[in-house]
Order: C-alpha cells, then sequence, then structure tokens
C-alpha cells in the first residue's frame, strides 16, 4: 500500500546509494522534482534507467551522482546535446560513465520483461546494427516454432522506479492519463515504486486512455504540484519548450550548470516545499 | 524576427529540402515521423500534397494533426489532436513490429554510400575521445519494419562519409541482398534528400546515386559535399522549384512553432 508522504521522506526512505532507478516519463510527466530531491539529498552511485534521459539525467549526471546510464536515446529534444551526459561520456566529468545502451523498442522491452517477471524479452530489432557489440542485455534467441533468429533482450528491473502522475485519490491509487510512455511497464518492474502527483483527490474519474496504478503496487505518493517541471502534466500543465532551450547554454558550461544546481536545486527555496505535502 | 519573409518566388536551401522531402510523402498513408526535419517534412506534406497522411510519433500518437511544428516528439498537441495515444511499447511492438507503418522518415548525423546511418559516436581523430551523439531512438526498427525509409540531411563531408565510425540503423549494408539475408521486413532507404539534391539507391549494387538536383545546385557542387566518389545518374533531373503554396504552407508552420 502507498503511503502519502512528503517528497523528502519518501525519497530518503526509498532510494539509496547504489541503487538502480528508473525515472521514466517519455517527454511528458518527466517527475524533476524527485530528481532535485536526489540531488538535494546526495544519493550518489546510482545507476539510472531511462528511455531518454532528457535534461533529467543530465543534471543528476551532471550532479556526479550517476555511475551508470541504461538508455536508448540521450538528446535535448528538438534543441541538440545534453552536454552533461556528453561531458560525462567523452571527457570522465565529474566522473566516468559506464554506458549500457539500447534501441527504443529495446528498452521498451526489457521493461515489458521486467514487469512480466521473464528474464528476457523477444523483438525483431538491431538488425545489422552495431550496438549489440557493445552491451551484454542483446542477444539472439531462435524462435522453437519458425527457426526465426530474433533479438533477446534482458529483463529490465530497477530497485526504484520514480514516475509523476496527474492524480492520486487518498488511498494512494495513482491515475495518469495523455502520453504515459512506458511507464506502468516500469513501474511493475521495480521492487519499490514512488509517485509524485499533481493533486490528490477524493475519487478517480477515470480517463480515456488512463493508466490506473493501484496503491498495493505501489510504495508512496508525494503531492508535488508541478513536479514535472519543464516537462508537463497533461490537464495542468504545458511543456515549457523555452526552458529546454534555455537549459542548452546553461549545460555547456561546467561552472553555469554548477552555479544553476546550487541555486535551483540545492537552494533553500527550492527544498522549502518537498517537506511539504504529506498531509495535502 | 524583424526582417521582412522573403517573397514566394525565393526561396532558401533548407526550403528546398524540406519541400522535396514533403513532396516523397506523396500517395503515402501512414508515416512514423522523426523529430526536426522529418516532422517539418511530414507535416508540410500534410498542408500540402498529402492532407490526409497519418502522422505516427514514437512517443505514442498515432493520427496528429499538429497546428505548429512540434519541438520535441512529446509535445502536448501531438496527443491531443492524436486519433489515438498508444503506450510506447504498443507502439513499437504492435504498430511498428506490426507491419502497420508505410513510411519511416529519418534525419542523420552521419550516412554513408549505403544510406546506413550512424547516430551513436564518431571518431574525432588521435588522442581525442570519442564524439558521443544522442544514440538510437526509434531508428534500428523504423528503417526495419517500415514499408520503406526517406532521410532528410543537410549535404556536407561531415554527414555524408566514406566510412560510418559506427552502425547504428543499417539502411542497405553493403548491396542489395544484405536487408533480406538479415531478415529486415521492409525495403530500406528508398530517397535521401538533401539540401542540394536527391540520392537514390541503385537496384543494382543498393549504392545512393545522385538523381536530382535542386534548382541552381551543380554536380560538382553536390560531389564536392559528399565524401566519397558519388555516382551521378546518367540523366540527372532537376527538383521543381517550390510553388508560393508549398512555401507559404511552410513558412506558416514555422512561424506557429515559434509562438
Amino acid at each position: 500500500m502507498a503511503e502519502i508522504r512528503s517528497l523528502h521522506d519518501a525519497v530518503a526512505d526509498l532510494i539509496h546509494d547504489g541503487d538502480t532507478v528508473a525515472m521514466e516519463g517519455f517527454t511528458h510527466l518527466i517527475p524533476f522534482a524527485a530528481a532535485h530531491e536526489i540531488i538535494r539529498q546526495g544519493i550518489t552511485d546510482l545507476t539510472l534507467a531511462r528511455m531518454t534521459p532528457d535534461v533529467i539525467y543530465d543534471q543528476l549526471i551532471g550532479a556526479g551522482l550517476v555511475k551508470k546510464l541504461i538508455f536508448s536515446w540521450g538528446g535535448n529534444p528538438g534543441v541538440g546535446s545534453l552536454h552533461r551526459f556528453r561531458d560525462a561520456v567523452e571527457n570522465g566529468w565529474p566522473r566516468p560513465l559506464e554506458l549500457d545502451e539500447h534501441s527504443h523498442a529495446g528498452m521498451a522491452n526489457r521493461y515489458v520483461a521486467g514487469a512480466s517477471k521473464l528474464p528476457f524479452a523477444v523483438l525483431r530489432g538491431y538488425r545489422g546494427s552495431d550496438i549489440p557489440g557493445r552491451t551484454d542485455t542483446v542477444s539472439t534467441v531462435t524462435c522453437p516454432f519458425t527457426g526465426e533468429k530474433l533479438a533477446a533482450v534482458a529483463a529490465l528491473n530497477p530497485d526504484v522506479t520514480v514516475i509523476h502522475a496527474q492524480q492520486a485519490d487518498r488511498a494512494g491509487n495513482v491515475q495518469l492519463w495523455g502520453l504515459t510512455g512506458v511507464q506502468k511497464e516500469a513501474a511493475l518492474a521495480a521492487s519499490r515504486v514512488l509517485v509524485t502527483v499533481e493533486e490528490i483527490v477524493d475519487t478517480l474519474e477515470p480517463r480515456p486512455g488512463g493508466v490506473v496504478l493501484p496503491t498495493w503496487v505501489l510504495d508512496a505518493v508525494a503531492h508535488v504540484p508541478g513536479g514535472a517541471h519543464p516537462s508537463y502534466a497533461t490537464g495542468y500543465s504545458v511543456r515549457d519548450n523555452a526552458f529546454y532551450q534555455a537549459w542548452d547554454p546553461i549545460a555547456r558550461d561546467r561552472e553555469a550548470f554548477t552555479q544553476w544546481i546550487e541555486t535551483h536545486v540545492r537552494g533553500a527555496g527550492s527544498a522549502a516545499r518537498t517537506t511539504e505535502g504529506a498531509n495535502a | 524576427m524583424s526582417e521582412a519573409p522573403a517573397p514566394e518566388t525565393e526561396f532558401t536551401r533548407d526550403e528546398l529540402m524540406e519541400v522535396n522531402a514533403a513532396r516523397a510523402l506523396a500517395g503515402a498513408k501512414t508515416c512514423f515521423v522523426g523529430i526536426g526535419l522529418p516532422s517539418t517534412a511530414a507535416n508540410l506534406a500534410r498542408n500540402t500534397v498529402n492532407p490526409g497522411l497519418v502522422l505516427i510519433y514514437e512517443s505514442g500518437t498515432i493520427g496528429s494533426k499538429p497546428t505548429a511544428l512540434p519541438l520535441s516528439i512529446g509535445d502536448g498537441e501531438l496527443a491531443e489532436t492524436a486519433d489515438a495515444v498508444v503506450p510506447v511499447p504498443e507502439m513499437f511492438n504492435y504498430w511498428l513490429q506490426g507491419g502497420r507503418i508505410d513510411v519511416g522518415f529519418l534525419g542523420a548525423a552521419q550516412v554513408d554510400r549505403y544510406a546506413n546511418i550512424n547516430t551513436t559516436v564518431v571518431n574525432r581523430g588521435e588522442g581525442k575521445p570519442e564524439g558521443r551523439l544522442p544514440g538510437a531512438g526509434g531508428a534500428p526498427e523504423i528503417a526495419s519494419n517500415c514499408g520503406r525509409v526517406l532521410m532528410v540531411l543537410r549535404h556536407s563531408t561531415r554527414n555524408f562519409v566514406r566510412a560510418l565510425d559506427f552502425v547504428t540503423t543499417l539502411g542497405h549494408g553493403a548491396g542489395p541482398k544484405d536487408r533480406a539475408a538479415l531478415g529486415m521486413p521492409g525495403a530500406g532507404p528508398t530517397a535521401v534528400i538533401t539540401d542540394l539534391g536527391v540520392l537514390r539507391p541503385d537496384p543494382a549494387t543498393a549504392e545512393l546515386v545522385l538523381t536530382e538536383l535542386h534548382p541552381g545546385v551543380t554536380v560538382e557542387q553536390v560531389r564536392a559535399a559528399t565524401g566519397w566518389e558519388l555516382r551521378v545518374a546518367d540523366q540527372v533531373g532537376t527538383t521543381a522549384p517550390p510553388t508560393a503554396e508549398e512555401l507559404a504552407a511552410l513558412r506558416a508552420l514555422k512561424a506557429a512553432g515559434k509562438r
């Protein structure tokens, strides 16, 4: 059963040094506020999984908390490079970053296998690509019925999955809608699940295409309005494209990045709201 | 932007590329759209040569009808205007791998003479670390499983290289039989549209051949911008200049995207 807790306490209890953590949300509903809480608490030596690392992982990587990244597309969508990711891979700053790299289809299926509690998933993928030569989580299986050779991808079972959703009820049942990405699979693949939400409501009303995660598959719900900014939450906010564009020059420069994290993440004002919310 | 818009009898190299990329979608039913130039082309096609084109974005949207060019593949308008929004595993497994999509439209950082693509790492020379690119995204399976593939990218020796530093996504491998030997269902790249002209694979060798030049571009310019000895068709055509309607639609999409 999910307890409704403050973001500070939920992160402190559920996410530990050395964990494999998936913070999912395909462009939409990216749990930025939870990532910032990880930075404030200095939880480190993390292996991070995410299809599109996005600015959220650029920030965690630049903050020096990440030893390994499992991913399939590492750019700033529509803008360009993730400069903190590139600096870590190319120059080892602020620490070397080990990579386990896939295609989107492969990553999505790794979560499907993880949620299904199967050791691997099969797909018609990676054909002719050099990617399998750089990872030990892609292999080949022969179909026992047709003899076709298919790609096999190892299940991905994070220690913790963190997602952001629009609503929870007071019992901790959660609903998200709009682009629902790979969040259901990432949540059901994990040992522990933390959900931050825009709003806590008396009753969840079913939404077209909505994904409901019952309280008994979750560990904690934290009320964090705006917790997906600069990504967005359909029905509550729009994507802050200007922030994504403004991130480029900040992340390009180590000093500017470090200053930004000090001011906007570690700064006193940003920390205050995360200790509220347990009784919202 | 304070400068006056160019009149619709004048156009840039990029606009030539974008208009011709949109034209390449005439007749297609469904298109899996990469972000950036492919998205510009696919949205322009919906407003010009192919109003019924079904745009599919990897974020899970099927039948998106945005009025402005999206910045990312997950902008809200793509979902709000879609016929259906599906989860990401479903998109890749049921729709793409299921063979439901006619055309995959891709960009690329590096492409070779067989339209193989690198978006992973580039060699920057002795003593320097490998240059890191974003990685594969959806491209390997888009290129494998769509009925055919169109590519759009600017033409330079930096992009059109003799040998790829890494094969992220297979185009035609090293010849016309390689895709079939690997069990790839789709026909692979059928055209590469650039700011200088259009390249298409020779059916006999699968090697890209310059088949069309944009107005005002010479074969020598294209050769100089290509990192291998580019083959040129016996009869090189010239693409039709953009029409006033095409340019107006393209500029309106871009202007709306900046709002």
